[in-house]
């Protein structure tokens, strides 16, 4: 505002009505445009530029190195016929549906069992949190050890057992690598969910168990006709932050596999890094990123659909 | 419908006591009300009555069965939560028949015993209706709804009327009463607002530091408060209390603060010269000329009466007149208490003294 107090007298004095100037920097409904302008510029210039420039980008053949003309939908005709940009849509899917799926049976899990009296409650929660908050490239080392197919501490472990006679070569064999890229990813996500779903539990009065205790309902049925139905709305919020996260997940598969092996654990954006940054070619790795749009925008319109107030949670709230 | 009996029920938070041997009778179709100040235990003894809180030593029974170790669900009673408790996702009519359904019961049941319940609570038009579009009154009266669909032995109502307002409070205690009066079940009904106790109870336990101080019909306790707890607890405006000593010297009286002389009809036996309470409720003054001398404080009309607030012999007391007083403040006036209706209490234990 010091602009207005030093522009304003002059320029008033000489031109006899507010100048253009004054009038947008000393109007209310103008106020409102230059409040949001710091965080517009911002989303605009690292968000909405780059996506859009992505989005162009496919359509050229842009190398590094090389500006890139345009080719319609070369790229995506490209990958279309693939097989390994198909592979990678596959191990997408059903990287997050599984990983997802997991997480949210054991958030959900924990979040219950935590929600509980219980010694150190404080303690435990904050424990909880730890795998959230490691760096996720320090946590893909130490599972990246943990997996070696060498010195694998799980491997150790289970010949001393007696259980195994050989290493287990967890990111070398296909099946194996899968199964341990969705474990460091579980691994990884679970607290957000637990400590999110917490969050959510902790908002239901405990008058409405006891209520329904009175009603004769078992620990069971309090969980199915209570605890569920208004956790539902914080699990839609969780769970689609959890899919998105999981859907573009790129450090930890690029820490621990590179993709490998045999492409058994490229998802699609390790893919558009492999072919965009490392083989140079700009524009068929941005089309591969544009190609996760559709499945993005497929999973927020769902949550969208069932995150919609309910019936229930409209109306006056006369507490 | 059944009787309940409360027999020495004890119990502990820990190493700490919060109810410490509690007995009490109700008798089948019996309105109850437990009332005390807030931290005298009576919301943990419903509790426990419900099932909701262990029981530390001692026996509930409900009819003829000792309900100790039965399940809340088992117990066949039905409660009225303070904040009513209802399910928000469940419109009127789930939140009803919620504990039909568990039970297994067939739908054509459920909504039959729903409608029975809407129509004496006059719900029959908010069935469908989720709680958060129901006024504060109407969701009290689902919440009691909830409880009548069970037909159970016994209601508890848990401080059901402290989130409404002044005027729907007075407006649901005629209904609740109403509903007793119908329903002829057995009810305790916790609360602590000496009003609602005087004007529900078929009887009134007063409670106060875990402990009964005593028990009875509302016009027993107002009459013959066994101690000046409960003196004190019921009545409004309170009762005055002023320290002194009883007198028997020809005829007895009380000598009151700075020497203020009040009648007494008689003196306990072997009471001359007993430092003592006296206790007066505030309609129990009039002006007369052989009344001691006060000097106005405040003067509060409330239409229907006029309530006084005078320093007798130095201490503040309150006086309540049917009649239009035009007082002002500093001007003397002469009480009188009727020596019938004074109360005195032992100095030390606060025990009613009988003359």
């Amino acid at each position: 505002m010091s602009t207005v107090q030093t522009s304003m007298p002059a320029q008033a004095a000489a031109a006899g009505e507010p100048s253009l100037w004054s009038r947008l920097s000393g109007n209310r409904n103008w106020a409102a445009f230059w409040f949001m302008l710091p965080t517009a510029a911002f989303l605009i210039l690292f968000l909405a530029y780059p996506l859009g420039l992505g989005v162009w980008m496919s359509f050229t053949d842009e190398r590094i190195g090389r500006a890139g003309a345009f080719v319609g939908i070369e790229n995506y005709q490209w990958l279309w016929d693939d097989s390994i940009f198909w592979l990678s849509v596959f191990n997408t899917l059903f990287y997050t549906l599984i990983a997802s799926a997991i997480k949210f049976a054991i958030g959900l899990y924990l979040a219950l069992l935590l929600n509980r009296h219980m010694p150190f409650k404080a303690i435990i929660r904050s424990i909880v949190l730890i795998p959230f908050i490691v760096p996720t490239v320090l946590s893909a080392i130490a599972f990246w050890w943990i997996y070696d197919s060498q010195f694998s501490i799980i491997s150790w472990s289970l010949i001393k057992l007696g259980l195994i006679h050989s290493n287990i070569n967890f990111l070398g064999d296909t099946e194996w690598a899968r199964a341990s890229v969705i474990f460091a990813n579980v691994w990884r996500g679970v607290p957000f969910v637990a400590i999110t779903l917490l969050a959510g539990l902790q908002t239901v009065s405990p008058s409405l168990y006891e209520a329904a205790t009175l009603d004769g309902a078992t620990s069971w049925q309090r969980f199915r006709f209570i605890t569920y139905p208004l956790l539902t709305p914080i699990i839609a919020v969780v769970m689609t932050f959890s899919v998105l996260f999981t859907f573009t997940d790129f450090q930890l598969i690029w820490a621990l596999t590179r993709g490998g092996p045999v492409n058994a654990t490229h998802l699609m954006a390790t893919l558009s890094y492999q072919r965009g940054i490392i083989s140079g070619r700009l524009g068929e790795g941005a089309a591969i990123a544009t190609a996760m749009i559709p499945f993005l925008v497929a999973a927020i319109a769902i949550s969208w659909f069932g995150m919609q107030r309910r019936k229930w949670q409209q109306g006056s709230n006369n507490d | 419908m059944s009787s309940v009996q409360i027999r020495d029920v004890r119990k502990s938070f820990g190493n700490f006591e919060v109810l410490h041997g509690v007995s009490i009778p109700i008798e089948d179709g019996e309105f109850v009300v437990l009332v005390g100040p807030s931290g005298c235990g009576k919301s943990t003894l419903l509790r426990m009555l419900a099932g909701l809180e262990n029981i530390t030593s001692g026996t509930i029974s409900i009819g003829d069965r000792v309900v100790n170790n039965v399940q809340p669900k088992e117990r066949d009673i039905a409660m009225v939560f303070q904040n009513y408790a209802l399910y928000p996702h469940m419109t009127v009519a789930d939140n009803m028949g919620f504990s039909l359904k568990l039970r297994g019961a067939k739908p054509e049941e459920i909504s039959t015993g729903v409608k029975r319940a809407a129509e004496i609570l006059a719900l029959t038009p908010l069935l469908d209706r989720y709680p958060r579009q129901l006024s504060g009154g109407q969701r009290q009266r689902v919440a009691m709804g909830r409880a009548i669909v069970r037909d159970p032995q016994v209601f508890l109502f848990d401080e059901p009327l402290s989130n409404l307002d002044a005027k729907l409070r007075v407006a649901m205690r005629t209904e609740i009463k109403e509903l007793h009066q119908r329903l002829r079940t057995t009810t305790v009904y916790v609360t602590h607002d000496q009003i609602e106790a005087m004007t529900m109870a078929d009887k009134i336990v007063v409670m106060h530091d875990g402990i009964v101080e005593q028990m009875g019909s509302p016009l027993e306790l107002y009459d013959t408060p066994a101690n000046q707890f409960v003196a004190g607890f019921i009545g409004s405006p309170a009762m005055n209390f002023l320290k002194g000593s009883v007198k028997v010297n020809g005829a007895a009286y009380f000598e009151g603060p700075n020497g203020v002389k009040l009648p007494l009809k008689s003196a306990p036996a072997n009471s001359d010269g007993k430092p003592a309470v006296y206790g007066v409720r505030p309609e129990h003054f009039t002006i007369a000329d052989d009344g001691a001398e006060a000097e106005i404080v405040v003067v509060e009309p409330t239409g229907s009466e006029t309530q006084v607030f005078a320093k007798l012999g130095g201490e503040q007391v309150v006086a309540v007149f049917r009649e239009r007083h035009l007082f002002n403040p500093g001007d003397k006036v002469r009480l009188k208490p009727d020596p019938a209706l004074v109360h005195l209490f032992d100095d030390s234990t606060g025990k009613r003294l009988d003359s």
